[in-house]
């Protein structure tokens, strides 16, 4: 007995449905929404700004803040709490560690761009789908990118190494355990920002998952792609 | 060999390859990565020669010495003013700076400009830790009375000046208003009739909306003439000031 089929009819190398869109909230300087499956992001950019407390400044470029919240309502089971907490706290830096390697921040010494993620809605996968949608916030307030960063999950149920995990797979129970692994990928570069794990893989479906992951990020990279160009090729 | 994959003034994002090969250069918002040429940022693809640049979307204002700007007076200071800018960083206009006239050592500031007034200032000088200065010595700077303040997208405020300042003179021709339009995306207007000023914001949005968009004056002007009711006769303007 094998993971023979996935619970939700997906093929194995399948991600949820993706939708992407820009310019989302109007008071931000830039803003985007991303929404894989049942898990919705919307990160909102603002600034470059003045940034306080003084000793925090970098004079040599801009800082980057991310602030991940999962929203009261949003989770599967019980209310989470609001304000922050440890998980989030860790989710916000991992999400500006694996954004800061694309951004070029020099023009903007002395400053702070500050990222809001916010995710009214999370079924597995709410840090990629944060960072998906950070990234195309970013793109929209007109910073200096190399890149889009592009950020999906990958892992292994049972037998069978699957991308873009939901919250009933993550708690699958079998004998071989699940093993869940966020990444976040350049799809030009090819270069990896994020690189989590929780479970237990051998290396050898750890390298065959990368590479299913590799080729979803360059699907979820059109998407994102087809998005900011939507915006301005609409009318 | 090489060759080019986008088109004159298409809207590419970050990481899209725009050229293939050595035969084209990277200019501004591009980067070279191996043999290709990428975007760096969401913009407008401008073919130089063989120089590929993009023309920026979207971005907050980055101050450049020589540009006129709209800025508001936040604090008064020992020896001057320290003014918001739009942009990440403050003014300082200082006071052998602030006005022609003479300022006895020990005056009360406040009696030049007060906190919350809006200036038209010039950035004299611009630091590498983006420290600016702000002058008011110049034809047309000066400080703003009354009026309304509109924010719009920096890299458009090329589009709402248009050439030689053909768009802004033919907004103030339509609606009889004042209007001053900052480098740093404040533009302030002003005019007797408030349905007037009312028009020249929306023109103004309307612009900001179509920048993209070639051919703008003539789709401005025929809207223009269909809400004012009157034929608009261009004529150049140096400066937008």
């Amino acid at each position: 007995m094998g993971y023979d089929k996935r619970l939700d009819g997906r093929k194995f190398d399948e991600t949820r449905p993706i939708e992407a869109k820009v310019g989302v909230i109007k008071n931000a300087d830039g803003s985007g929404w991303f929404r894989i499956g049942k898990s919705t992001a919307y990160a909102a950019v603002y600034g470059p700004k003045n940034l306080y407390p003084k000793f925090l400044a970098n004079p040599k470029r801009g800082v980057l803040r991310c602030h991940y919240n999962m929203m009261p309502f949003s989770g599967m089971g019980n209310r989470v709490r609001p304000g922050t907490n440890r998980r989030a706290k860790e989710i916000s830096m991992v999400t500006a560690n694996a954004l800061l390697p694309i951004l070029d921040l020099s023009d903007f010494p002395n400053s702070v761009v500050d990222v809001y993620i916010e995710l009214p809605e999370t079924d597995a996968g709410s840090r990629c789908a944060g960072i998906c949608a950070a990234s195309l916030a970013l793109a929209d307030a007109g910073f200096l990118m190399k890149d889009l960063a592009c950020s999906v999950a990958v892992g292994k149920v049972d037998d069978k190494v699957v991308v873009d995990l939901d919250y009933a797979e993550e708690a699958y129970e079998c004998d071989a355990g699940v093993a869940d692994i966020p990444l976040c990928i350049f799809p030009q570069s090819k270069k990896i920002s994020l690189l989590q794990m929780d479970g237990i893989l051998s290396p050898e479906s750890l390298k065959e998952a990368m590479e299913a992951g590799m080729i979803a990020a360059e699907k979820i990279y059109d998407i994102q792609k087809a998005a900011l160009k939507a915006k301005y090729e609409g009318d | 060999m090489g060759n080019i994959l986008v088109k004159e003034k298409q809207i590419v994002v970050p990481g899209e390859i725009l050229a293939k090969g050595m035969d084209y250069l990277p200019g501004i918002g591009t980067y070279r990565e191996g043999e290709n040429i990428h975007a760096a940022r969401v913009g407008l693809t401008y073919i130089d020669g063989r120089a590929l640049k993009l023309i920026p979307l979207a971005g907050k204002y980055q101050p450049k010495k020589g540009d006129t700007i709209i800025a508001k007076v936040k604090d008064i200071m020992f020896s001057g003013w320290s003014c918001t800018t739009n942009s990440a960083y403050q003014a300082m206009m200082n006071v052998k700076d602030a006005t022609s006239e003479f300022i006895p050592r020990g005056a009360d500031l406040s009696q030049i400009y007060q906190i919350g007034d809006y200036v038209v200032g010039k950035i004299v000088t611009v630091t590498s830790q983006k420290l600016i200065d702000l002058s008011m010595k110049g034809p047309g700077l000066r400080r703003l009375h009354g009026g309304r303040i509109v924010y719009v997208t920096p890299s458009k405020v090329p589009r709402i000046i248009g050439k030689k300042g053909s768009m802004v003179s033919m907004i103030k021709q339509a609606t009889g208003c004042k209007i001053i339009v900052g480098q740093n995306g404040m533009i302030w207007l002003s005019g007797e009739e408030p349905k007037n000023v009312l028009l020249a914001v929306k023109t103004i949005e309307m612009i900001e909306s179509k920048a993209h968009i070639s051919g703008l004056t003539d789709i401005i002007k025929q809207w223009l003439e269909k809400e004012t009711g009157q034929k608009i006769i261009p004529k150049g303007d140096e400066n937008g000031l």
